[in-house]
C-alpha cells in the first residue's frame, strides 16, 4: 500500500486520516491533490491525522510544508495530529516541528482551531 | 575509492532502470542487507531512507527518468560497516551549492531536504562528479560510531 486518505468533517474542521507511506510519486501526489481539493472547496480548517503514517520521505515533508503554506496564505489553518516517533524525529531534524501546530489528541486538536 | 571492509566482506551489485520502482527495490535491498549486517532497527530505517533519498536524486534529478539511463547500485558489508555506492548518468550537481534547509528563509521551501537527511543519517557521505557525466554517491554507516 502506498497511501490512503480519508476525509471526514468534525464541526467546521476537515480531518484527513492518512495511512501508509507518503513518498515521492503516488503518496505525495495523493496528499497534494487531497489538500488542493479541500482548499478549492473553501475548507480552511484542516487537521492531518498522521497516526497511521508508517513512512515519510523528503518529498512527503515537502507536501506537508506546501499544504501548510497554501492553507495559511488562504487565511486558514493546517495542523498535525498523532505523529509517530519517526515522523516526529524527521520534523525535529528539519526544524519543522515548531512550524506546525502538532497535537496528540483529536478532541484537543479540534478545539484548538480558531 | 578502495573499501577496507575487513573479513567476510559481502558485496551485492545491481543495475536499475530510472524509475520509482527502482527506488523502492534499492531501498528494500538496503533494508535487508542492513538488518542482516546487524544494525539496530532505527539505523536500518535511517539507512533505508538515505538510500531512498539518493536513489530519488539519481533517478529523478540525475537521469530524469530516462529509459536510456541506468543507475549502478552496490552494497558492501563487512568489518562493521556498510557502504553503498550509487552512480547515475545525469549532468551532476554540486553539493556545496545546495541551500541550507535549516536556514530561516528556507524552512518553508517545498524541496531541498533530501541530501540534508542523508548527511544526518549516515556516518559518511561523499559525492563525486564523473567525467564526462554522471554522479557517484557513496554512503557509509558504521555498526558502532567511532568513539
Amino acid at each position: 500500500m502506498s497511501v490512503k486518505l480519508t476525509t471526514r468533517q468534525v464541526g467546521d474542521v476537515s480531518v484527513v486520516d492518512v495511512a501508509g507511506r507518503i513518498t515521492l510519486g503516488e503518496g505525495s501526489s495523493a496528499l497534494r491533490d487531497c489538500l488542493r481539493d479541500l482548499i478549492s472547496k473553501g475548507h480552511k480548517k484542516i487537521l492531518l491525522n498522521l497516526s497511521e503514517v508508517s513512512y515519510i520521505d523528503s518529498s512527503g515533508i515537502g507536501e506537508l510544508v506546501s499544504g501548510f503554506t497554501t492553507v495559511t496564505n488562504q487565511g486558514g489553518q493546517l495542523k498535525l495530529l498523532g505523529l509517530t516517533k519517526r515522523v516526529q524525529d524527521l520534523l525535529q531534524i528539519t526544524k519543522l516541528y515548531t512550524v506546525f501546530d502538532v497535537h496528540e489528541e483529536e478532541a484537543h486538536a479540534i478545539r484548538s482551531f480558531t | 575509492m578502495a573499501l577496507n571492509t575487513g573479513g567476510q566482506a559481502r558485496r551485492i551489485s545491481r543495475v536499475y532502470d530510472s524509475t520509482l520502482q527502482s527506488v523502492d527495490d534499492a531501498e528494500k535491498l538496503a533494508l535487508e542487507v542492513a538488518a542482516q549486517t546487524g544494525f539496530a532497527e532505527d539505523d536500518v530505517h535511517r539507512i533505508g531512507m538515505a538510500v531512498r533519498e539518493c536513489m530519488v536524486n539519481a533517478v529523478a534529478h540525475g537521469n530524469r527518468y530516462s529509459a536510456h539511463k541506468k543507475v549502478e547500485f552496490s552494497l558492501s558489508a563487512g568489518g562493521g560497516r556498510l557502504q553503498i555506492r550509487i552512480v547515475d548518468q545525469g549532468a551532476g550537481f554540486d553539493v556545496e551549492t545546495l541551500p541550507d534547509p535549516l536556514a530561516e528563509e528556507n524552512l518553508l521551501r517545498h524541496s531541498g531536504r533530501g541530501i540534508f537527511l542523508v548527511k544526518s543519517f549516515m556516518d559518511e557521505f561523499l559525492v563525486r562528479r564523473l567525467d564526462p557525466s554522471g554522479t557517484e554517491v557513496i554512503l557509509v554507516k558504521n555498526l558502532e560510531a567511532p568513539g
